[in-house]
């Protein structure tokens, strides 16, 4: 049953700090499916995405299965889950130039230079930046970078996306364009993807599930 | 879609860095700890390769025979004070004065590069500068003063030790104010500077009575080392303390280097004595904490305002940039020495200007010049190995350092040199060892280790740990995360840390006279030894080299970076 094992299932996924309950979740993400995480700040909402990304500050105890592809990624290094994450700020890594950030992601299976500079190349295009490669990213405006952020995640092949409030930085005009660039290719890539975030336009772009945390705490 | 999944045995990251904190460890406490057992057991008697079987006070009864004792004891006790009290209140009046103005941002970017300065040079350009015939005085001769020839005064070697304690005041300023300038960021300085002005507090008064104090206990532990480097150095109160008789430590390094083997045995308890000198300066100010934070509270507590405070702040201005062009205007007088011809004592200038000597002294400078850079690049980079291993390994477990650390990092330097490395010596030379550059390199290590900690903590725990859970979320294992970003990232911070470490081995005096044992020597070992000489031209040019090569490693840190990555705009300084 292809339908079963395909996307990420969070299974009775649930994260405490100093033995309370922060976000507690059990869901299946479908490929091309995004899940939104909504919760004020300091909710802990982040967290959720650490603990599938495989960088939970060790303050906070997670437990539970992350099901990618049918099978369970929570005990594997945060470098063996595969999983494209975009922050607040696109963090470009700043001594690379715009074409090394690209050629950094893309898989060691990828082999030859010529190779992969042409596949950053066509992923620059992709986005809309052809002839960005030699560029230093931090002459970039805001939304080139995060264009440059979004296409060195899916380079790499990501298993499923995380988002962190992705696009709480950029501009009002910008920010609809970007929100609606990611969504476009996580969805043609199949990817299934969690989103946290407080702006309720980016859970209705996203168009799943919305789940909401820390209303309750006092 | 999606990488296929390996599944692979669930291990922790850096495996082998798990040993690099361990392994600090044991560079800086072994030595210590060790040396201080060599020093005390021979002190008493004990040293059973020179046929001392059993335990005695004769060795201190010896010492304690030396004329003059009493003075050389008081003189290092005093300098360990002293200049503790005198950099510590110019640090806090010229923060608590001038902090957040463009003066202040001026003189912080003047006075740093001093810290760089050997500390001999930094005296021998003193020296020149306030000696009879030196600087200062041709200035003003004969117009002013009527002087055809030097005046017959003891300023230099002073029998007070005044100008010891100057020569050590205008390197311990500069320490101090960086260390409280790294310390400020965790102060809210700028809110309690404008509410306590708004409650009619003037400057100086106002940060004394609200953030001075939470200032001072993050540097408290740099204060002691202040103290214990004052009262114990060598190599300043060699070049600029009195002689009749010497500071406590100079004639410690006498008897350790007397060829007579007994004379060991008071050599050990002579260290034991240094041990109990800057035991009690550190007593002492003790006391003096207690005394200053009686006095601040009591005048916080009757609610003084001391509303008018411009002469204070500028006294303290003053005296800061005071420091500073004292020692630049002193090494500008050290390289001008180095070229110079002749030049008769009224003249401000040289009569002529000549390259004869540093081209007599070149065939004898290259053995300590390799010296000194070969184990200053040895001690360095190891040192800074260890360095990135434990601060990985402490990322890894999300650890920081806890206050046993910070022990370790400070105990070389809070236990005068005297007291351990003389220990450590008798162990190498009756262990076999001897004076190898290997052993040089583990002892510079014991004092550049920490050095390059302090200055490469700071960056690297303020790095963006996003920017590592975004490589691993491309699929790259620790080491290609570590090598591929966070250390390229950091590299300038790396090699700054890496700068002062280079500068902290190239200064160090006591450590290479006892372990190199007269076989190898450096341009610092040679500077000294030169200096009691008298002849300002061969001085000079060794001097000058001294506080040449940190300058270049300074200067590397900055030009590798800005060539490597000079098309990064993030890259470039803040």
């Amino acid at each position: 049953m292809p339908d079963e094992t395909a996307g990420l299932r969070l299974d009775a996924v649930c994260i405490r700090l100093n033995g309370r309950e922060l976000v507690a979740v059990d869901r299946h993400i479908r490929p091309g499916e995004t899940l939104t995480v909504m919760g004020p700040s300091g909710s802990g909402k982040s967290t959720l995405l650490a603990y599938v990304g495989g960088f939970l500050d060790p303050v906070f105890s997670g437990e539970g299965r992350v099901v990618c592809g049918g099978r369970d990624v929570a005990h594997l290094p945060a470098g063996d889950r595969h999983a494209g994450i975009l922050f607040q700020d696109p963090l470009l890594f700043p001594h690379m130039s715009v074409g090394g950030n690209l050629v950094f992601a893309i898989p060691q299976s990828v082999k030859g230079k010529a190779v992969r500079r042409s596949r950053a190349s066509e992923a620059l295009d992709d986005v809309g930046l052809a002839d960005f490669f030699d560029r230093d990213p931090d002459t970039l405006s805001g939304g080139q970078k995060a264009r440059v952020a979004l296409a060195r995640t899916l380079l790499a092949a990501p298993n499923f996306l995380l988002l962190d409030e992705p696009f709480s930085k950029l501009d009002m005009q910008l920010r609809g364009q970007i929100r609606d660039l990611v969504f476009d290719k996580a969805k043609r890539s199949r990817l299934p993807v969690i989103l946290v975030t407080h702006d309720a336009a980016d859970a209705e772009a996203a168009g799943g599930e919305v789940i909401e945390i820390g209303r309750d705490a006092a | 879609m999606g990488a296929p999944l390996r599944r692979r045995q669930l291990a922790a990251p850096f495996p082998v860095l798990r040993f690099a904190p361990a392994i600090a460890i044991a560079v800086l406490a072994l030595p210590v700890i060790g040396g201080l057992a060599g020093t005390f057991l021979p002190a008493f008697g004990y040293l059973p390769a020179l046929g001392g079987e059993s335990l005695s006070l004769e060795p201190f009864q010896i010492v304690l025979a030396q004329p003059g004792l009493l003075r050389s004891c008081g003189i290092a006790l005093a300098a360990g004070v002293v200049t503790a009290a005198v950099s510590t209140v110019l640090v806090a009046l010229f923060v608590g004065g001038w902090s957040q103005t463009r003066t202040f941002r001026f003189i912080q970017s003047l006075v740093s590069p001093l810290l760089a300065v050997p500390h001999a040079a930094a005296a021998f350009g003193l020296a020149f500068m306030i000696a009879p015939s030196g600087f200062l005085a041709r200035l003003v001769s004969p117009w002013a003063t009527g002087w055809d020839r030097p005046p017959d005064w003891l300023i230099v070697n002073d029998s007070l030790g005044l100008s010891l304690m100057l020569g050590l005041i205008v390197k311990e300023v500069p320490f101090l104010l960086l260390m409280t300038l790294a310390a400020l960021p965790q102060v809210r300085l700028a809110a309690s500077t404008r509410l306590s002005a708004s409650l009619g507090y003037g400057r100086v008064s106002g940060f004394l009575f609200t953030t001075w104090p939470a200032i001072y206990r993050q540097i408290r532990l740099a204060v002691f080392a202040v103290i214990a480097f004052a009262s114990s150095a060598v190599d300043v109160a060699v070049i600029l303390g009195p002689t009749t008789p010497s500071a406590l430590p100079v004639r410690l390094v006498q008897w350790m280097n007397d060829p007579e083997l007994t004379s060991r045995f008071m050599a050990s308890a002579g260290a034991v004595l240094q041990l109990g000198i800057t035991l009690a300066a550190l007593l002492v100010w003790l006391l003096l904490e207690r005394i200053g934070r009686m006095a601040v509270m009591h005048f916080c507590g009757e609610g003084r305002r001391f509303g008018t405070d411009r002469a204070i702040r500028h006294v303290a201005l003053t005296s800061v940039v005071l420091t500073a062009l004292i020692v630049f205007g002193g090494l500008a007088v050290l390289a001008l020495w180095s070229v110079s011809g002749l030049w008769q004592f009224p003249n401000v200038l040289p009569d002529t200007l000549t390259l004869r000597g540093w081209m007599r002294s070149m065939p004898q400078i290259a053995g300590p010049l390799w010296t000194t850079v070969t184990v200053g690049f040895a001690s360095t980079a190891l040192s800074a190995l260890i360095v990135i291993g434990s601060l990985a390994r402490e990322g890894q477990v999300r650890r920081a350092g806890n206050r046993w650390a910070l022990f370790f990092l400070y105990l070389p330097l809070l236990v005068p040199q005297a007291g351990f490395v003389f220990g450590l010596k008798l162990f190498l030379t009756h262990g076999g060892v001897g004076a190898t550059w290997m052993a040089l390199v583990l002892v510079h290590m014991v004092f550049v280790l920490p050095y390059v900690f302090l200055s490469l903590a700071a960056p690297w725990r303020a790095f963006d740990p996003r920017y590592e859970a975004i490589a691993a979320g491309l699929g790259k294992g620790p080491w290609a995360t570590l090598l591929a970003i966070r250390l390229p990232m950091l590299s300038r911070a790396i090699l700054v840390a890496c700068a002062v470490g280079f500068a902290v081995s190239v200064g160090q005096y006591l450590p290479t006279v006892l372990i190199g044992a007269g076989r190898l020597v450096t341009i610092t070992t040679e500077a000294v030894a030169l200096g009691s000489g008298g002849n300002r031209r061969v001085v000079g040019i060794y001097a000058f080299l001294q506080m040449l090569l940190p300058f270049l490693g300074f200067a590397f840190a900055a030009l590798v970076p800005a060539l490597l990555f000079r098309n990064r705009r993030a890259m470039k300084v803040a």
